[in-house]
């Protein structure tokens, strides 16, 4: 029994650790259907971290909190796109400097909240339904944004294959030049993307520092963006497989906490604390070795600046 | 100006156009262009590249605003403010370049394309009825990129058909098809017209416009500088209106005898890395001193890979399949084979053959860095390399401000004569050239082909890969036919015609399956 | 009144140089605002930050101090970056140069000699190339994508140094730091101003400097850098090999990551500690951009970044704007400057089109 309850608790913490990577790639995700290469997930993560945190510790709402960290990640998003789209930038540079630039606002920010309490997002209590073994606590016994991330994972998978604003979305990131000719706004469909795409980063920051370890570290995320960023690659842009790359980091992560606790581990918390990174890479050599695949899946324009001539 | 404008006949004309001009930084593009089209005509737009057809195509379709003159739709003034604009009040357009998503399916091109929302498997339903009375056989659940060139041009024109246009543009439609393809294309196009649509048809193809079109306008940098009914004109007579004056033709020295081979391919076959690709297959074919090869085929059929395993951008398998003067060269790279003497012109200019950014001495280095003694130990000597652009901007006259002009700065024609210029002047015993005057103005495209005939009179070896029939019937001593990716045998330019080489682009010679069993995977053309 | 961008024929060279002026000027105006925003005198903080740094001889070889590593990181990622190569992983290359010359440091503890310096440094650069060998192994034979390898071996070199100083490389009459002992007299660099910290490490960015220069402007494998990253296609054309520029922009720019790395153990630190870069290699990457990529340019960006450091330092103490700020600063630099790049190659025209008129007699090429 005693085994049974820590698989459960290590597949509760994993989904936990699994839904801020699944917000920021699903948001990536769209982003680069689009075919625009946004690089500072990690950035408008922190951000809105911080300022989901320091909403929530001020007025005393969650809500408040995540809807603050939501319009964060969305404001930046709106820079790198009017840079990038309206001002031609490249994506790359203006990627990292997104990030540059987050992880300097937010701990600018955050400065005054370093060690500030703050209680965790309430989780949906169900009757009866919580309560039932096993499958209590890991159906029904999570917070509100849990299920929201699942959720999303199915609207986008509909949108994209099922709806004509999805075509239209995939087709501006097929080839911008086409979609022009046809008469396509590409620069607003690809405007609406990258803030959605930035809106999904903040609230991913959110759930990080309001639900997952509610507290304000500078840097909490420690490289997730990055990670969200490589599991678009990991999924072949498909939605379904995102959820599944996202679950599987989050199963690294937390096993990588339990061995920690250990004693029977003699490996040294450092090195056990690489894992996430390498498992990130693994996943990458395993994916892009088929270039083939990359090449059909990929948004053909991704990270290709579009400015329609004459 | 005739007095045209005002309609003829019965009622206004479905579009009229005054006064257009259209001016873009450093050019005008458009000037005050004047052009009335009649309900149920097929009428030529005719003009070189850059004479401004492009652009009063785009004004039309809502693509681009004109900075002044009147539009007017059956007698109505009208402002297209976008390509969706135009599709409702019955403007149709077939692209130039297609306009078509690669990964998506043929479905969902068409309904991207159409402005009323319509689900997929309605719409697939009656891209089945328009392709079926029209003669444009399509399969809806298709992706565009397993589709060849001119099934893509259907697609194009069936999405058209479905929002029942009154005018039906078409620019340069049949650039990408083979002569009995577009034969087929007019059948559809009278029938369109039969039933009462206007049809634009633009077009630098001058054969095609006097068997097809009721009337003709022509335009000249960027004006209207005639109108005639190009069946009572001749092919000439057109050249000459477009040109605004008299057509030089190369001159080819009658039959000098072919020399040793200089490049033997011998059952070339590659499998094509690119998801879009074409595989090569059992490709033989070789280029005499002395001689000009002319390559054709419908492009798609395999060019790309052709060329890059002849440039040594893409390696073969065998290092005996590609051989230049003798020597196996399949696993050797770009460089290496430079310095055996191969030059190469690539179809792209801009992008492949040069660097746009990039100042002319620089891009006279790009090709130019193996031989010539440009780099010495690992440095480049930047006095011999602007030396080397002079050289060819002089030789050549190219028309640049020097050696630090962008490339990106020229025009298309004047670019072309650089590269060509380039290669040339690198001394080489064997060069390849694709496409070498697409989209080259008259002048420019008539130095080029003096340029190649001359270098093969004085023993070079030249091999030209080009979609243009008529390009390769005026140069080449022998034409063969690459046709999804397998290749045709040469046939003699004075023993063959378009006919029988526009029979073997659409794969003919691939038919006869006695003959394809053959191992070496050549085949005679035909039983004749 | 809409703004347009009107294509220039070609590329403005005035505005490459004016650009990154420009875009300094806004940040400087930017960030007065946000110190305003912020409680603090704008013009006061301005003026400690670009002024009080620069009022003493050890504040102007505190300059230097600081430019070493941006300068001697951000002419190798130059490399990379103009062939396209996307190496972010310089922290993490700075770390492992840090870890290989500071190692051998520790491993000759007692047996030195004037050999041991040289050794360090070699094995610095060593450490760097082969932690940037790894994406480059990764980018050529798997295709993995190196900005994503790169960063994510920077996390795993934190850890990694982390490790060793908690573990095996601590100090035992440390105090329970996770540091290591000092290094001796023979591990550290020589000093170029006497009594200050001005090291060797400068003249090795100088160096870099130059030797970027020459390869950039006047070598062959400076020129397929360049037609690499332009065009891929040009390239494959005239027969450059772009996994020989893979490999060589990532070894050259790790090798002096890791230069860099081992100059601030060996430098002004002394010993190995868990934290031996304020973000060097991030910045690093400011660096580059806002020096246009050319060698000249990182050096005049990498002493304002130097300057932003020290500035922020002085803000601090003098009085008290949170260090948090140079992030924000730096981030903003980099923005404008990627903004004001649109000049270089647009012009920005308001409402409509020039008139027909205005160009009638230059209507020879088509549309």
């Amino acid at each position: 029994m005693e085994m049974l309850d820590l698989t459960v608790a290590v597949l509760v913490s994993t989904i936990a650790a699994a839904t801020p990577l699944l917000f920021a790639a699903l948001g990536e995700l769209i982003t680069e259907k689009a075919g625009v290469l946004n690089l500072g997930v990690e950035g408008m993560m922190l951000v809105g971290a911080i300022s989901g945190f320091a909403t929530a510790v001020t007025t005393g709402s969650a809500t408040l909190g995540i809807l603050a960290a939501v319009l964060a990640g969305a404001g930046l998003a709106l820079l790198f796109a009017v840079l990038t789209l309206s001002l031609l930038a490249n994506q790359v540079a203006t990627g990292l400097a997104l990030t540059i630039f987050g992880i300097g606002l937010s701990s600018l920010i955050g400065r005054g909240y370093v060690g500030t309490p703050l209680d965790r997002l309430p989780r949906l209590d169900l009757p009866v339904l919580s309560d039932l073994p096993v499958l209590g606590p890991l159906l029904f016994g999570h917070d509100a944004l849990v299920y929201l991330s699942v959720a999303l994972v199915f609207a986008i998978a509909w949108f994209l294959g099922r709806t004509r604003p999805g075509l239209v979305l995939r087709a501006v990131g097929e080839s911008h030049d086409a979609a022009h000719a046809i008469g396509y706004s590409v620069i607003a469909i690809r405007y609406a993307a990258v803030v959605f795409g930035g809106a999904l980063s903040g609230l991913a920051g959110a759930y990080l520092s309001l639900a997952y370890t509610p507290l304000w570290i500078e840097n909490m995320t420690a490289g997730r963006g990055w990670i969200a960023l490589a599991l678009v690659v990991f999924s072949t842009w498909k939605p379904g497989r995102v959820l599944l790359g996202a679950y599987l980091f989050g199963g690294v992560t937390i096993l990588q906490f339990h061995a920690q606790n250990m004693a029977a581990f003699q490996v040294p918390s450092q090195i056990l604390a690489m894992l996430p990174y390498l498992a990130t890479i693994a996943v990458l050599v395993l994916i892009s070795r088929d270039v083939t695949r990359i090449r059909l899946n990929a948004p053909a324009c991704l990270g290709k600046v579009f400015h329609p001539a004459g | 100006m005739a007095s045209q404008s005002t309609a003829s006949g019965n009622g206004p004309p479905r579009l009229e156009l005054r006064g257009i001009t259209k001016a873009f930084p450093g050019c005008l593009a458009n000037e005050s262009v004047d052009l009335a089209l009649r309900p149920g005509e097929i009428h030529a737009l005719l003009g070189e590249n850059g004479a401004g057809k492009s652009t009063l195509v785009k004004i039309v379709y809502g693509v681009l605003r004109a900075d002044a003159g009147e539009v007017l739709w059956e007698g109505q003034p009208v402002s297209i403010g976008s390509p969706a604009e135009a599709r409702r009040l019955g403007v149709g357009l077939v692209f130039q370049h297609f306009s078509l998503f690669e990964s998506l399916t043929v479905a969902e091109n068409v309904s991207l394309g159409i402005d009323h929302k319509e689900p997929l498997d309605l719409l697939s339903a009656r891209i089945g009825e328009v392709s079926a009375r029209y003669g444009l056989a399509l399969d809806p659940q298709r992706e565009v990129h397993t589709l060849s060139v001119g099934e893509r041009q259907r697609v194009e024109i069936v999405r058209c058909l479905l929002q029942n246009p009154r005018l039906l543009i078409m620019d340069e439609p049949t650039s990408v098809l083979t002569p009995q393809e577009a034969d087929k294309l007019f059948e559809t196009l009278r029938r369109l017209a039969s039933e009462g649509v206007t049809i634009l048809y633009i077009s630098h193809k001058l054969d095609e416009i006097r068997a097809l079109c009721d009337r003709a306008t022509v335009m000249r940098g960027g004006r209207v500088v005639g109108a005639c009914d190009p069946r009572q004109e001749t092919a000439r007579s057109l050249a000459e209106m477009m040109i605004g004056g008299v057509l030089a033709e190369p001159k080819r020295a009658a039959g000098g005898k072919p020399g040793e081979p200089l490049l033997v391919v011998d059952h070339l076959s590659t499998t094509s890395d690119d998801p879009f690709g074409t595989d090569i297959r059992h490709v033989s074919f070789t280029v005499h001193a002395g001689e000009i090869f002319g390559i054709a085929g419908v492009a798609g059929n395999g060019q790309a890979e052709l060329l890059a395993a002849m440039s040594g951008e893409r390696l073969s398998p065998t290092d005996a399949a590609v051989r230049i003067g003798g020597e196996p060269v399949g696993h050797w790279g770009p460089s290496r084979r430079r310095n055996a003497g191969l030059a190469f012109v690539p179809e792209e200019r801009m992008g492949h053959g040069s660097v746009p950014e990039m100042s002319l001495a620089d891009n006279a280095l790009l090709s130019g860095h193996g031989g010539q003694g440009l780099v010495k130990r690992g440095l480049i000597r930047l006095d011999l390399v602007r030396h080397a652009a002079e050289t060819i901007i002089d030789t050549f006259r190219v028309v640049a401000t020097g050696h630090h002009a962008e490339a990106r700065s020229l025009s298309g024609g004047n670019l072309q004569k650089f590269i060509i210029g380039r290669e040339i002047l690198q001394q080489p015993k064997l060069l390849i050239a694709a496409a070498p005057t697409w989209g080259v103005d008259a002048g420019a495209a008539a130095a080029i082909h003096q340029a190649l005939i001359d270098l093969a009179e004085q023993g070079v070896g030249v091999l030209i890969v080009s979609q243009d029939l008529d390009e390769l019937f005026a140069i080449c001593d022998r034409i063969a036919v690459l046709f999804h990716g397998r290749l045709s045998e040469p046939l003699a330019t004075h023993d063959t015609d378009v006919e029988r080489i526009g029979l073997l682009m659409g794969g003919l010679f691939d038919q006869p399956p006695d003959e394809a069993a053959d191992q070496s995977g050549r085949t005679h053309a035909d039983p004749a | 009144m809409p703004i347009r961008l009107e294509p220039r024929g070609e590329a403005s060279v005035a505005w490459v140089y004016l650009t990154p002026v420009l875009a300094v000027g806004l940040t400087v105006i930017a960030g007065g605002v946000l110190f305003a925003a912020l409680g603090f005198d704008p013009f006061r903080t301005l003026h400690a930050i670009f002024v009080e740094p620069l009022t003493s001889l050890y504040g102007l070889t505190e300059l230097g101090v600081k430019a070493t590593p941006l300068v001697l990181i951000a002419i190798g990622l130059s490399f990379g970056f103009r062939a396209n190569v996307w190496n972010i992983g310089a922290e993490g290359q700075l770390t492992l140069g840090a870890i290989f010359g500071g190692g051998l440091a520790l491993w000759f503890y007692g047996q030195e000699g004037p050999w041991l310096l040289p050794a360090m440094i070699l094995a610095g650069a060593v450490g760097g190339a082969l932690w940037a060998a790894i994406p480059a192994f990764l980018k050529t034979h798997f295709n993995a994508n190196e900005i994503l390898t790169s960063l994510m071996l920077t996390y795993v070199a934190t850890q990694l140094l982390a490790f060793l100083g908690y573990g095996p490389w601590r100090y035992p009459d440390g105090f329970n730091f996770p540091q290591s002992r000092m290094f001796c007299y023979d591990a550290t660099m020589p000093l170029l101003v006497p009594g200050t910290r001005l090291h060797l490490g400068f003249g090795f960015a100088l160096f870099a400097v130059a030797g970027g220069w020459l390869l950039i402007a006047r070598t062959l494998i400076g020129f397929q850098i360049k037609v690499i990253g332009l065009t891929s296609a040009a390239a494959a054309y005239a027969g450059f090999n772009r996994n020989r520029i893979i490999w060589f922009t990532l070894l050259t720019g790790g090798g002096l990551a890791g230069i860099a790395g081992l100059s601030e153990v060996a430098g002004p630190i002394g010993q190995l500690v868990p934290s031996i870069s304020p973000g060097y290699g991030f910045t690093a990457i400011i660096v580059a951009f806002l020096g246009r990529l050319h060698p000249l340019g990182i050096l005049a960006a990498g002493t304002l970044m130097a300057l932003s450091y020290l500035g922020a330092e002085s803000a601090q103490i003098i009085i008290g704007l949170p260090l948090a700020a140079t992030g924000v600063f730096q981030g903003m630099l980099l923005f404008f400057l990627l903004a004001c790049d649109v000049l270089i190659r647009f012009r920005l025209r308001l409402g409509r089109p020039v008139p027909a008129a205005a160009v009638a007699k230059s209507a020879e090429a088509g549309a």
